[in-house]
């Protein structure tokens, strides 16, 4: 059995969700800086510009890249031979997030209760989700999530007889609803399969997912170039003033399903799609 | 920058002088209130006191900062999403609020106001938070400190960045802004043929290995 100590825990998480809110991961900052020399239309360059520098600024001078430092979803990988010790993962993960906005000057924007809404004040509680695999590893992944985006996000359970197509609308539909909201260019996350509850999680991890990796299976890897195409095609661009570059890309993630059903979700995320990920 | 330079506070005759897609550099006080402070403001109407800020002829930039570092006027401010707060603004706009600077689509009811009242909305880049923090001169708190980052701060701008989104006379980048670029693709409707790429490898385009863009457009 490995023991690794909470503080040890929380010491990791301060350090990368001041990371991930400062520095853009660089799949993400290439796809800008392609896109905004690749873009034809002008309104829509200029911004992009603006976003390379912008992202460059926040990279350079450590401070926020968006004023949206999110709600930090915590996604981790847990070997079934490791034991926390000294404290509880879950106290550990939210005392990191507690100690890095507040010493990384991240904004505070969780309420405790979602009708009443009193402000925390520190960021916590964290989103944290679990999963245990065999092994000794504790791997961690801080995805900071900004709510003009996630509000944005769709789910539907669809008939089987909907099929690809049916899924695939589902997706174009949702980014054309969203239009200028989420702060294209967009990172759209879809999950299929699973049940209700999963399929908007696997939404959700697919957004972690480099841009430039795609999906394993040539099926699906098609479909998120497919979907990109579809998607660049609705001329929504950047801020929604008009423009090629709508989404910086698709990922898909799958889970299997029962025979009834055919749920899909689309989770998108704007373009400072953060995420940073370490193994202790 | 390149834009249209003006001064706060505006007049409703300089708002209707704006088009939607014109790019304005603003200068001078602004005010930065968002979802809670809305609604503090509209429940202090409801029991007609008096405002806490000079609403005629302000612009309002809805705006949740990040807190300043030491020797920071202020921390990351990007622009919030607008649409949340439509169920306030057409009240404070029959109070004289002249400019709204957010980003994403307002509603229909919003746009009326606007158009009654002689008001603008402008765009600001969503996600720029570090560039924009730039053009803020100063910031002081004017009330609802509770709030933290909702709070109401008067800040002072010097060629802060905005595009028309909204204009006084009903025109609507969103709108209009998806059309003309779609019609420059040369398409009718959005999902049918690729876009061709503006640039070539003589035009001086580097990235002919890594385009992102299928078919390879170079």
């Amino acid at each position: 059995m490995r023991e690794i100590a909470a503080e040890a825990v929380a010491r990791a998480v301060r350090e990368m969700c001041i990371e991930a809110n400062t520095k853009l991961p660089a799949d993400v900052a290439e796809c800008l800086r392609i896109d905004s020399r690749c873009e034809p239309w002008p309104i829509a360059r200029d911004a992009l510009e603006k976003l390379v520098e912008n992202f460059e600024i926040a990279g350079r001078e450590n401070v926020p890249i968006c004023q949206d430092t999110g709600l930090a979803c915590v996604f981790i990988d847990l070997g079934q031979d490791v034991r926390i010790v000294e404290g509880g993962l879950y106290e550990a993960v939210n005392e990191g997030v507690r100690q890095g906005y507040g010493e990384g000057y991240l904004r505070k924007s969780v309420v405790a209760d979602p009708l009443r809404r009193r402000n925390t004040g520190d960021n916590t509680p964290a989103h944290i989700h679990v999963e245990i695999a065999p092994g000794d590893h504790l791997a961690l992944t801080v995805a900071p999530k900004g709510f003009g985006s996630e509000n944005m996000g769709r789910l539907a359970m669809l008939p089987p007889s909907a099929g690809e197509g049916g899924v695939k609308d589902f997706v174009i539909e949702s980014v054309r609803l969203a239009g200028p909201n989420p702060c294209p260019p967009v990172v759209v996350g879809v999950g299929i399969g699973g049940t209700f509850d999963r399929v908007a999680l696997l939404a959700k991890k697919a957004l972690l997912r480099p841009l430039d990796r795609p999906h394993a299976d040539p099926y699906y890897a098609d479909m998120e170039r497919e979907l990109l195409e579809r998607v660049n095609a609705l001329g929504i661009g950047p801020q929604g003033f008009g423009g090629r570059t709508t989404a910086l890309g698709v990922r898909i993630e799958t889970w299997p399903t029962h025979i009834a059903g055919l749920p899909v979700a689309v989770n998108l995320n704007c373009h400072v799609a953060r995420h940073v990920s370490r193994k202790l | 920058m390149i834009g249209i330079r003006v001064e706060t506070p505006l007049t409703r005759e300089r708002a209707l002088a704006f088009r939607a897609g014109d790019a304005v550099l603003i200068s001078g006080v602004i005010y930065t209130a968002r979802d809670a402070a809305h609604a503090r403001l509209v429940e202090l109407l409801d029991r007609n006191e008096p405002l806490p800020i000079d609403i005629r002829d302000a612009l309002v930039y809805y705006v949740g900062p990040t807190p300043a570092k030491p020797g920071q006027v202020i921390g990351s401010a990007g622009p919030t999403t607008s649409y949340r707060m439509d169920a306030y603004a057409p009240r404070l706009m029959d109070l004289g609020l002249r400019g709204m600077i957010g980003k994403g689509r307002r509603s229909p009811r919003v746009i009326d106001s606007m158009r009654r009242n002689g008001a603008v909305y402008f765009g600001a880049i969503g996600g720029a938070g570090a560039l924009l923090a730039r053009r803020i001169v100063s910031a002081e708190t004017v009330c609802y400190g509770d709030l933290g980052s909702e709070a109401i701060r008067r800040l002072t701008v010097r060629d802060f960045p905005v595009t028309v989104v909204v204009d006084a006379h009903g025109g609507n980048l969103h709108e209009t802004g998806m059309a003309a670029y779609l019609e420059f693709a040369g398409r009718k409707q959005a999902g049918e043929r690729p876009i061709p790429c503006r640039f070539r490898p003589a035009d001086g385009c580097e990235n002919t290995a890594r385009c992102r863009w299928t078919p390879p457009p170079c």
